[in-house]
């Protein structure tokens, strides 16, 4: 994906969970393109702002938010906003792998059916495509059939995300992807991430200090519900403006 | 005291020992010159080994460091800094041999004239030496750009030095041969100081992550 300024624009952007603030008045300029981490100790927001940007958030009764998410310029808390087509456009994969009780086929074409593809030779398409950019073609190809949850942790895993590529998402939201795997699944879901950059933009959530050094081009530090900052991956790891985040960084907090 | 911190202050301490033999090095081959103690220059020379074990002792547990606790900004900064100026004083601690060995030499032959301009010089590098070190312990001083600021004077001091044998030798050719050893000697005097300016840039660095090396300092507040 060429770099083509912020594809989402937070502006002084606040969530509530009833009366507790989770998220405080956070500004964040998401690059198109560029993977983005967000780091943080637990209970720091983080997810909860990330679960905002697709509004997963809504499913949970209590909370509302205040100020803007700007989606390609476009409010999405906006009224007229078509949610699903929002899912559509920004996908999310979860800590712990999470296919459908059904076949490697199905969990991958079940998207693009229900966005009302019906056509075989289509979907099969769409499936293969899907599972090759998830770097699990290979590992597959012969066991489509089978059920998705027979796969290792590590492909079911890349699964997932092959199911959210089948949507053609614009952004990847990531939920600590890898904090349930194996180092090497680790790896091959790190490489993955870095290919995928190519094509789609990622904000990804870890709590693995060294992944977001590894992988990011950006990293923004969260603490109490607080952007404390955000920039460069390099300057944030080499040479952090806050002190709050260098004590977060070379694990002296608190 | 986290492990790590109980680390970090141990590798500081490893630092600050080597820079106290280095700066006995430098003190002591100087010494051997101008009061004419082949025994000390002696000395100097075997104690060198001890300088390069602990250079070599300090880099590994730097690699062990980066291996083992993936050290990040200010932590990161101290740990390639140590590396390099490990090297910056084990080099010094080369040019105090250096300086041993043309004192033998010239111990052996009768003194020119005396010692001026060498001692002062030795001193000036012993200082910028010491003066960056506590500056490495004491971390964003005005410190390290004091010792920045002093190597001028080091290489002022040089040239002088260089002018006056020169004159000598043009009155006097037979003196050539001696005359060379001791600009040889303001010479490695004047490497040392350069090594200690390297010093003071890496903890400029070290405080503010920022590289001062190869630039004009226009900014001297820490």
């Amino acid at each position: 994906m060429v770099d083509d300024g912020n594809i989402f624009e937070i502006k002084d952007f606040s969530i509530y969970y009833g009366d507790f603030m989770a998220v405080k008045n956070v500004r964040l300029d998401v690059r198109s393109g560029r993977i983005t981490a967000i780091i943080g100790p637990s209970g720091c927001g983080k997810s909860t702002l990330l679960r905002s940007l697709n509004r997963m958030n809504d499913l949970i009764i209590s909370s509302r938010v205040e100020g803007q998410v700007l989606f390609q310029g476009v409010d999405i808390y906006h009224r007229d906003t078509d949610v699903i087509e929002l899912r559509r456009r920004v996908g999310m994969v979860f800590q712990k792998p999470n296919p459908f009780p059904s076949s490697v086929y199905e969990n991958v074409a079940y998207g693009p059916k229900i966005r009302g593809v019906k056509k075989k030779s289509q979907l099969d398409e769409i499936v293969e495509n899907a599972l090759v950019r998830a770097d699990l073609w290979k590992e597959v190809k012969d066991k489509l059939n089978e059920s998705g949850l027979s796969l290792s942790g590590g492909q079911m895993q890349r699964l997932c995300i092959a199911r959210s590529l089948a949507q053609e998402p614009e952004v990847l939201l990531f939920d600590e992807p890898t904090s349930a795997l194996d180092p090497i699944s680790t790896a091959n879901i790190e490489n993955l991430l870095q290919e995928l950059q190519k094509t789609v933009t990622i904000i990804i959530v870890t709590h693995n200090m060294q992944q977001a050094a590894r992988i990011s081009n950006y990293t923004a530090f969260m603490y109490l519900g607080e952007m404390i900052e955000f920039g460069d991956t390099d300057t944030i790891f080499v040479n952090p403006y806050n002190k709050l985040t260098e004590e977060y960084i070379t694990g002296r907090f608190g | 005291m986290p492990i790590f911190d109980d680390e970090l202050k141990g590798l500081r301490d490893k630092v600050l020992k080597l820079g106290y033999m280095v700066e006995n090095a430098i003190r002591d081959s100087v010494k051997a010159l101008v009061e004419r103690d082949s025994e000390l220059a002696k000395d100097v020379i075997r104690r060198d080994h001890l300088i390069n074990a602990l250079d070599v002792g300090i880099d590994e547990e730097c690699v062990r460091l980066i291996a083992l606790r993936q050290p990040k900004a200010g932590d990161l900064r101290l740990i390639t800094t140590t590396m390099k100026i490990t090297t910056d004083l084990e080099r010094m601690g080369d040019m105090a041999v250096n300086i041993a060995e043309r004192a033998l030499e010239l111990n052996e032959e009768p003194q020119l004239k005396p010692f001026v301009n060498i001692p002062k010089m030795a001193e000036a590098a012993q200082s910028m030496v010491r003066d960056s070190l506590d500056a490495f312990v004491t971390g964003c001083s005005r410190l390290p750009y004091e010792v920045i600021k002093r190597d001028d004077e080091v290489d002022e001091l040089t040239v002088r030095n260089f002018e006056e044998l020169l004159s000598l030798m043009i009155q006097d050719p037979k003196i050539i041969p001696l005359a060379i050893k001791r600009t040889y000697i303001a010479k490695y005097l004047e490497r040392i100081a350069d090594h200690a300016t390297n010093i003071a840039e890496m903890i400029i660095y070290m405080c503010k992550g920022k590289m001062i090396r190869h630039t004009e300092i226009t900014e001297d507040q820490p």
